[in-house]
């Protein structure tokens, strides 16, 4: 690897200006699980680290009923599967975060930081979009708040500028009779990166759907937001037929590549089956909210 | 050559302090600097286990941490796993189910290990294989690193960490 | 753990002692290749190719030695030229113009990853950052990666040397056309009711030992050189670095450290007089390691293959014929393990007609190195897919189907004498009786399949010394590196014959200077061939001490009798003598006592297998669960049963990844994508179930002990195993590996969608 400067400041304000001083040659670093990597193998080059975890802001993980959930960047994917009221009120985003490489990697890894490296086939960027989530982010210009499913622009490339920083994460509250669920194609049962991920929430009125939110993963050049499927379902049943177009619509936006990990062909027909069982999840979920 | 920084850290129960260039990863620093060298380096991706070691308690791939990182840490290796020469359970363990051929994965192995029995001391073979999924064996298929776990945490749970070393 | 022998004629073989470098192994203590450190060590990286096929135009280091830290670089003019001719190495042949063009490409790349220079700095860092100073001029050429283009007529040549001698001596990329033939093959079709006849791929995979490789080079100013590596095979890694460096094979020593794997892929070298050459270059130690992307991308895989079998039988199930055509990718270089592949195809079975092609052709690709059972595996994944579909249209149980035309004692093999003694049938039956295979399988999408796998096993040269000790305990040294606890067999063996406890016997690993030839671990010929030498050594180091105690009672040495550990005196009521009653008196009575052996193994026994494994297949995802699965293989005899058992589970898994997941991946301009193990699909953990072993013991009439080894053939029937299975949950029948979910899926979808299967294996 080529020679780095590491700093670890301890509030945002100095991490903030840190990054603001290294302009383009500083990047934040959190759990380091992609960055290293990249690093080391210089598809990225940086000369600045600037180490976020020990921030007390980034590490805040709190819920209010009212408010929603405040997730700090930083924040480990272990610490979300060791919360109950994650599991309880977040499954999905629950299941994602617990699914992100090994024990190994999620003792290290942030769902934060899973968004910023800006990979399409991050496993809880779907789940995010699909509950609503917005990411809090300073420095540059001052504050901003951004939807997820616009965060990545390109792979490998967010909209955090030079000098920025994400802070939080924020999801609304759960509505009454709603449910989460998130599910990826892998061709292993673990260690492998999404072939599709699919995260998808859904809010029930009686049997039929109120309203619904489908975010996509590894199927195009960023995740994506499957307005029209999720759409397609609001005052419906979720019956195989409903389910089967909800499938269909989710994979019409989708704009896959063939590569190692699954023909273009292949990724589109996995999003169909992923959105269906996915959705039916989730249902399942809010039918006992 | 970036400049060095100081590293304090606590390594199998010892203070020790270390030089290191922010760009040497934590597993670099055990074993090239400290001279720890059971964590082993299988992929530099975090995606075979071999240089796992507990941090505060949780276990992290060392190729994937700067040892810059480490600062005021508590770090235990393989090395730090047995107390004055008694074998931990889960080495026992290893040896009697014959559960490791080549060996070079069983530092990884005994780490994620312990790192599962910490937290819970009544996993079925389901917690086990998915508390070692994230460590390649190539050699054995894990059927018999599996059974040595399960065993290791029945020999825990009977005799407890302290009394089951000292048997 | 269960202290009782499998046999009751022993009292140490059959049982299952701790190994003796298992305290070592699991308190981190054990010193690997990588963990050696010496004084003024410098660290070594190598360029490699971007590119699959190229010629070298120009390379211009100037800005890399300029680095700061950067002590000396090397390229293949650096090295000597060598012969350009075959030698026999291990399983493999090794020419050693091929291997020098290996480990520094001369003119052109080869295949992507193709090593082009190496450089020593103060440190790994420094190292790899002049790697990407150095500037090379190429031009690029097309590449070549599989082995039908590489046989179309006017394909683009890899060797301008390389010439068909079969064809009017034109250029080509066939190394090599074997031949076997036997019978009538048209009359034995004639005879046959039904035929099936298939076409099938399988696709480059890689041994995929933790343990990238590496290498300590160490050249003294006295003109000799010490190498530390993680190797099979010292004697290996001395004579081809005397090869490739034009040094005498007495100036090299070579320190085998403990290996983290190899599975045939450390049985050759690639850094190894890399770190000779730069450490001559700069004068002091050099360490080289390999990352995982350049395991991947550039040491030995074993070959991608297309092979088309057609069979026939009698409706009674009788094979009557075989025709087989068979394409093995060497790789950059010839030497494919295609004709052992060709010996093995129908190896299991009484096929009276048949005729066998098989050829070795180069591709851009790395060129191969031995893979457990090398040839075996793609080869019983055609032929035994096909028997399934044999049996199936008989009607017949396929393990019936098996036991019905299965080989035993007395049959011809494909090339060679008749069998001995052996135990296909037999591991066919313990399948049979299992109680995996007794189980109904019931539910949705699930299926139960057989095959079959054979292996030769190897013998080959090894050499033992057993050292008796003052206090009447002993050491065993041998030359055979110890990749999977053969120390233990090695010191069970010694203590077998001594009579004493394993405990009280040291095994040791020597090098090169330290130890007679011995030849490579591999072909499962440690526990064999070098257990022989340890057997004979043990049994020299008693008949010298039956000497020493005649001497000390005054009697002739065939008046001295050796059993259980004891000598007894013929006559007269003289008590008896322990080994270490004995051992103080050694030095009166002639000195230390040293048992000394070197064989040449013959009397090899062949390995066979067979497994079982029950899948589930989701239909909308194509993805495959393993339910269950159960291995029968013989050993001859275990002598530590739980390292056989570890063999044969260890065997089934990397062909249970063979069959579903593994595989090169390399995308249109010849660039291997999947450089990491995310991507390279090895089984996990939570992919496999555990692994239910079935230890046949039929005794190899060839070894004292009955051995046969152990070693290779359980990877043989795993990916047929997984097909039929496949065949069996879903009705599509795989043609070609990784049977991954993209294949699958597309299989089923071909066959009509989701259609439900009977869960049965009939």
């Amino acid at each position: 690897m080529h020679a780095i400067n590491y700093e670890a400041p301890s509030t945002l304000d100095q991490a903030v200006s840190i990054l603001k001083a290294h302009g383009e040659n500083a990047r934040p670093f959190c759990g380091g699980t992609d960055i290293i990597i990249q690093l080391r193998a210089g598809v990225r080059r940086t000369e600045h680290l600037v180490d976020i975890k020990k921030i007390k802001e980034l590490r805040n993980l709190s819920f209010d009923a009212k408010k929603g959930l405040r997730l700090g960047a930083a924040v480990p994917c272990i610490e979300i599967h060791e919360n109950e009221m994650m599991h309880r009120m977040y499954p999905g985003l629950t299941e994602a975060a617990h699914l992100i490489g090994s024990l190994q990697i999620q003792n290290r890894a942030s769902v934060g930081g899973n968004l910023c490296n800006g990979s399409p086939a991050a496993d809880t960027t779907p789940a995010l979009i699909a509950l609503g989530a917005k990411a809090r982010i300073v420095g540059g210009k001052g504050e901003r708040e951004v939807p997820v499913e616009t965060f990545v622009l390109s792979p490998g490339r967010t909209v955090l500028g030079p000098g920025e920083l994400l802070v939080e994460i924020l999801i609304p509250a759960p509505s009454p009779h709603s449910g989460d669920a998130y599910l990826r194609f892998i061709p292993r049962n673990e260690m492998d990166i999404a072939v599709v991920g699919v995260g998808v929430a859904v809010t029930l009125d009686g049997e039929k759907v109120k309203s619904a939110r489908i975010g996509l993963a590894a199927v195009a050049a960023t995740p994506l937001l499957a307005s029209k499927a999720a759409e397609s379902l609001a005052g419906k049943k979720l019956d195989a037929k409903v389910l089967e177009e909800a499938g269909r619509l989710a994979s019409e936006i989708t704009s896959p590549i063939d590569d190692m990990r699954g023909t273009a062909e292949y990724r589109r027909h996995i999003t169909g089956v992923l959105t269906r069982r996915a959705l039916a999840i989730a249902a399942e979920r809010a039918k006992k909210n | 050559m970036s400049k060095k920084t100081l590293v304090e850290a606590t390594v199998n129960g010892e203070t020790v302090e270390f030089l290191c260039e922010p760009r040497q990863s934590l597993l670099e620093s055990l074993r090239d600097i400290l001279e720890l060298t059971g964590a082993k380096e299988g992929c530099l991706t975090g995606d075979c286990g071999a240089c796992s070691v507990m941090i505060d308690g949780r276990v992290v791939c060392s190729c994937l941490m700067f040892g810059v990182e480490a600062q005021g840490t508590n770090i235990t290796t393989v090395e730090g796993l047995a107390t004055t020469g008694t074998l931990h359970s889960l080495q026992r363990k290893f040896l009697e189910h014959a559960s490791l051929q080549c060996g070079i994965c069983t530092p990884g192995f005994l780490m994620a290990a312990k790192g599962l029995l910490d937290r819970n001391p009544e996993p079925n073979e389901a917690d086990v294989r998915y508390a070692l999924a994230g460590n390649l064996c190539r050699c054995t298929g894990y059927d018999k690193i599996v059974k040595a776990v399960l065993d290791a945490a029945a020999d825990l749970r009977t005799h407890g960490e302290g009394k089951a070393a000292a048997r | 753990m269960a202290e009782a022998t499998t046999n009751g004629k022993y009292k140490v073989i059959g049982t299952r002692p701790i190994r003796h470098d298992g305290a070592d192994k699991v308190t981190g203590r054990a010193k690997y290749g990588a963990d050696y450190t010496f004084p003024g060590m410098l660290h070594g990286k190598v360029l490699r190719s971007p590119h699959a096929h190229a010629i070298i135009k120009s390379i211009n280091f100037d800005k890399a030695l300029k680095l700061p830290g950067v002590k000396a670089i090397v390229t293949s003019k650096d090295l000597p030229s060598v012969a350009n001719k075959l030698e026999q190495a291990g399983e493999m042949a090794i020419n050693p113009h091929h291997l020098s063009m290996n480990i520094l490409a001369h003119d052109r790349v080869l295949y992507d990853g193709h090593a082009i220079a190496a450089v020593a700095a103060i440190n790994g860092h420094i190292a790899e950052e002049a790697v990407r100073l150095i500037e090379v001029e190429y031009e690029v050429l097309p590449p070549v990666m599989t082995v039908d283009v590489a046989m179309k007529p006017g394909a683009t040549i890899l060797h301008k040397d390389l010439r068909n001698q079969e064809d009017g001596d034109k250029q080509t990329n066939v190394a090599q056309h074997y031949q076997f033939k036997r019978g009538d093959v048209a009359a034995g079709f004639k005879a046959a009711d039904y035929v099936v006849e298939r076409e099938f791929k399988t696709a480059m995979v890689h041994q995929g030992y933790i343990e990238p490789h590496n290498a300590v080079g160490i050249y003294s100013s006295d003109g000799t050189a010490t190498i530390y590596c993680s190797t099979q095979g010292a004697f290996e890694v001395r004579s081809f670095s005397a090869q490739v460096l034009g040094m005498p094979v007495g100036k090299i020593r070579v320190v085998p450290a403990e290996i983290g794997g190899g599975f045939g892929g450390k049985t050759t070298v690639y850094l190894e007089p890399l770190s000779v050459l730069l450490s001559k270059k700069t004068g002091a130690p050099v360490k080289l390691v390999m990352s995982r992307a350049e395991v991947l991308r550039a040491s030995g895989p074993t070959s991608g293959s297309q092979i088309k079998v057609k069979m026939g039988a009698t409706k009674d199930g009788k094979l009557v014929a075989a025709e087989i055509w068979m394409a093995y990718e060497a790789g950059a270089f010839p030497g494919s393990p295609v004709g052992a592949g060709a010996m093995c195809i129908i190896t299991p079975y009484k096929v009276e007609n048949f005729l066998i092609d098989a050829y070795d052709v180069v591709v851009n690709r790395p060129k191969t190195a031995a893979y457990r059972a090398p040839g075996a595996t793609n080869a019983a994944f055609a032929s035994e897919t096909v028997i399934d579909e044999l049996a199936e249209k008989c009607g017949i149980d396929p393990i019936d189907f098996r036991i019905k035309n299965g080989v035993k004692e007395g049959d011809a093999q494909t090339v060679g004498p008749p069998f001995k003694r052996i135990g296909f049938i037999q591991t066919c039956e313990a399948i049979k009786n299992s109680p995996h295979y007794k189980s109904k399988l019931t539910g949705k999408n699930r299926g139960r399949g057989v095959a079959s796998g054979f292996w030769f096993n190897a013998g080959m040269n090894s050499s033992a010394t057993v050292n008796i000790h003052a206090d009447g305990t002993a050491s065993v040294v041998t030359g055979s590196p110890d990749i999977g606890g053969s120390r233990a067999s090695m010191a069970m063996i010694t203590a077998e014959v001594l009579g004493l406890s394993a405990n009280d016997v040291r095994p040791v690993t020597a090098d090169t200077d330290s130890i007679g030839h011995t030849d490579v671990t591999g072909g499962s010929r440690v526990t064999f061939a070098t257990g022989m030498a340890v057997y004979e050594a043990a049994q020299d180091a008693v008949k010298q001490m039956i000497e020493r105690a005649s001497k000390v009672w005054e009697k002739k040495p065939d008046e001295v009798e050796f059993r259980d550990g004891k000598f007894f005196a013929k006559g007269n009521g003289v008590p008896p003598m322990s080994i270490k009653d004995l051992a103080p008196r050694f030095s009166r009575t002639g000195g230390p006592i040293t048992g000394r052996a070197s064989v040449n193994g013959r009397g090899v026994g062949p390995g066979f297998a067979t497994t079982c494994v029950d899948v589930e297949v989701d239909p909308e995802t194509g993805k495959v669960q393993i339910l269950r699965c159960t291995i029968a293989q013989d050993a001859g005899k275990a002598i530590h049963p739980s390292y056989v058992e570890g063999q044969m589970q260890g065997g089934t898994a990397q062909g249970l990844g063979w069959g579903l997941n593994e595989e090169y991946f390399y995308d249109e301009k010849g660039i291997l994508r999947n450089v990491g193990l995310l991507d390279y699909r090895m089984p996990t953990c939570l992919d496999l179930p555990m692994i239910e072993t079935c230890v046949v013991e039929e005794a190899n009439p060839g070894h004292p002990l009955g051995v046969r080894g152990v070693g290779e053939v359980s990877i043989v029937p795993p990916p047929a195993a997984l097909a039929n299975a496949i065949y069996r949950a879903v009705g599509v029948r795989m043609l070609e590996t990784p049977m991954s979910p993209p294949k699958v899926l597309k299989a089923v979808l071909k066959h009509g969608g989701s259609a439900q299967h009977s869960a049965a294996a009939d």
